[in-house]
């Protein structure tokens, strides 16, 4: 991949929250790229570090989390080391975010129209009339009827597959070059699921924007991205394409839970699932993190920490065991 | 006319019309409210116009009353005053008062407690300190101290010239850290939401953040308390006046009135101090009532059966 291809770089980021009792690492030098207009899924358990990961992006860790090590590299910069206000600028601009859960993430006592207008005149140099009519356009990209009357709505008025198309409509106002999706779809039901992921897909291709997907949902990642990473307590465990992750996982953690997916289980069988929980951030065991589950562990994997290394399949993986 | 149209078809009408309680009280305020404010149309008398007030007309009892006089209908006090017109003008004081002294509290408790609430730290512990050194002072001893000091400093014309900013001021720094105590609560728990977050990531300043996306979301709070505060100031004014410290009887308050005539309750004229009580009561529990039922609306947990 050549540089000026390169949307995002994320190298060794690190993220720990510092407690009374010593300090948490949540994410665990986790490092990935991102071509422009490319769609990453960044997939695992809860507790994972994944949504920690697309806040510190943002660089809006909540307390007492903060940034300990790394670089994120954005359009050329590096965002841990630019000031509030040029965060400011960046946030909501060149990368959007979306929530889980769309009935909280918009304020309850303003109007859709103003909280959007609101986006655009943080960042752009323009008239209210200038924005309201960007605002009613990018309304209509995510087909919602009757745009004019439901931009003097509030969010009560709108179903919950609504809110969210008010979201995504909310991230697209400022064109931005990159959009963070945390489970955008976890809180809606299957049906609007498919039709959020199909506009957001859609959207992604014909604006030429970058995605970073966050899920637990593998069946999601599958439909919409490009490439996947799979992290496990804080680190990626593998990554690659989207079509080699799932078709041929390398990674025991990856086939673990590939396997436990119910369409891959013979009808009537009984579901599988991997042994044991995910280890603690204040407990993760010396050597590999995923060791105490792992069905092939060996002395070598209870002693160092696998690096993620290229693999055979094509694929980067962190596991001693293979090639 | 869609405005009408919308209040007409909310469902806060609706259950406004349907508390037959909250209907009364407000209806009994609004006639309070417009009777005091229209005192200069209304009153029979203007009881500031001392040529028309005659002290052979002292302490004549109400109409109904053998000895009453039809000029005027509920009495007179000491000095001669129709006490009706009296009480209409003294009721507009108090209620100046009121509204004064919560406004001057609403403002400065809701910047304190919007700024401490949001953000934290050393910043919010020194705020809420000071708040609750000001609430371990009791509100009568500010005032009676501040009163006091003013009269010696100014002497008692000055005082009578400005007492009422005098006492909206001292009201409303007496009181201030209830409305900053209960806006810091409702800001921290409205920080937490995600629509906070939310507004962050897009990137908004955080000023913007605090005045346009926290401080509507506390407004509810902010409303209930504010009717339990006007009916306080009022109160505590009555009370100020009743000690001396309050409006001077020249330009009398509804407290002013109630001590004015308990200095003659004995010699048998009751009317000059409890048709003033009686306008009291009246008023604050018509305040109340109304608090009473506008919590309760915006509270849907407290919902009554």
């Amino acid at each position: 991949m050549n540089n000026r291809d390169q949307l995002l770089s994320v190298k060794d980021l690190s993220i720990s929250f510092k407690l009374r009792r010593g300090a948490l690492t949540a994410v665990n030098r986790v490092s990935f790229d991102l071509a422009k207009g490319e769609r990453l899924g960044l997939v695992g358990e809860s507790g994972a570090g994944k949504s920690v990961t697309g806040f510190g992006i943002l660089n809006l860790v909540s307390k007492p989390g903060r940034i300990t090590g790394g670089s994120i590299h954005f359009e050329g910069r590096d965002l841990t080391r630019l000031s509030e206000e040029e965060l400011r600028r960046i946030r909501g601009n060149r990368i959007s975010m979306i929530f889980q859960d769309p009935m909280m993430t918009l304020n309850p006592v303003l109007t859709i129209g103003t909280q959007m207008e609101e986006t655009l005149l943080a960042h752009r140099n323009i008239s209210r009339r200038e924005a309201a009519a960007i605002a009613l356009d990018r309304i209509r990209k995510v087909a919602i009827s009757s745009p004019e009357k439901r931009l003097k709505q509030y969010p009560h008025e709108f179903s919950g597959g609504m809110r969210q198309r008010i979201v995504i409509a909310i991230a697209l106002l400022t064109s931005p070059a990159l959009i963070i999706a945390d489970e955008p779809t976890t809180a809606l039901d299957v049906t609007i699921q498919a039709d959020i992921l199909e506009l957001l897909l859609h959207l992604c291709e014909s604006e030429q924007m970058g995605l970073i997907l966050i899920t637990h949902d593998l069946a999601v990642v599958s439909q919409v991205t490009d490439r996947i990473a799979v992290m496990y307590a804080g680190m990626i465990m593998e990554t690659g394409s989207t079509e080699q992750i799932i078709t041929k996982p390398q990674h025991p953690y990856t086939r673990g839970l590939l396997g436990a997916l119910p369409q891959n289980i013979p009808r009537g069988g009984r579901l599988k699932q991997i042994p044991g929980v995910m280890p603690s951030p204040s407990s993760i065991p010396p050597g590999c993190p995923f060791g105490d589950r792992c069905l092939s562990c060996e002395d070598v994997c209870r002693r160092e920490v696998p690096p993620l290394t290229p693999k055979e399949a094509g694929c980067l993986a962190a596991c001693h065991l293979l090639d | 006319m869609s405005v009408w149209r919308e209040v007409k078809q909310s469902y806060f009408l609706y259950s406004f019309l349907r508390d037959p309680l909250a209907v009364a009280s407000s209806f009994c305020l609004l006639i309070l409210i417009l009777a005091s404010f229209g005192a200069p149309l209304v009153a029979p008398h203007n009881p500031y116009d001392t040529t028309t007030i005659d002290i052979m007309d002292a302490e004549l009892p109400p109409l109904w009353h053998e000895n009453g006089d039809n000029r005027f209908l509920l009495g007179t006090d000491s000095q001669g005053r129709d006490m009706l017109s009296t009480m209409l003008y003294g009721m507009r004081v108090s209620i100046i008062i009121g509204l004064g002294a919560v406004a001057l509290q609403g403002v400065m408790g809701i910047l304190v407690g919007l700024v401490a609430g949001y953000k934290g730290g050393q910043l919010e512990a020194l705020l809420m300190r000071m708040a609750d050194v000001q609430l371990s002072f009791s509100t009568y001893m500010v005032a009676i101290f501040f009163g006091a000091l003013f009269q010696a400093a100014f002497g008692m014309g000055m005082y009578e010239r400005f007492a009422i900013p005098l006492l909206i001021m001292i009201i409303g720094f007496a009181e201030w850290p209830q409305y900053a105590r209960t806006v810091r609560a409702s800001v921290m728990a409205e920080k937490k939401k995600e629509y906070v977050e939310a507004a962050r990531v897009i990137g908004l300043r955080s000023s913007r953040i605090m005045w346009r996306h926290i401080l509507p979301n506390t407004m509810t709070s902010v409303l209930v308390i504010s009717t339990v505060q006007v009916a306080n100031a009022i109160m505590s004014e009555a009370a100020l006046s009743f000690i001396g410290l309050g409006m001077p009887v020249t330009r009398p308050s509804l407290g002013s009135l109630i001590k004015a005539g308990f200095d003659y309750i004995f010699s048998g004229s009751w009317w000059i101090t409890l048709f003033p009580g009686i306008a009291l009561v009246l008023l604050i529990l018509s305040i109340n009532l109304l608090g009473d039922w506008l919590r309760d609306f915006l509270n849907p947990k407290l919902y009554k059966e």
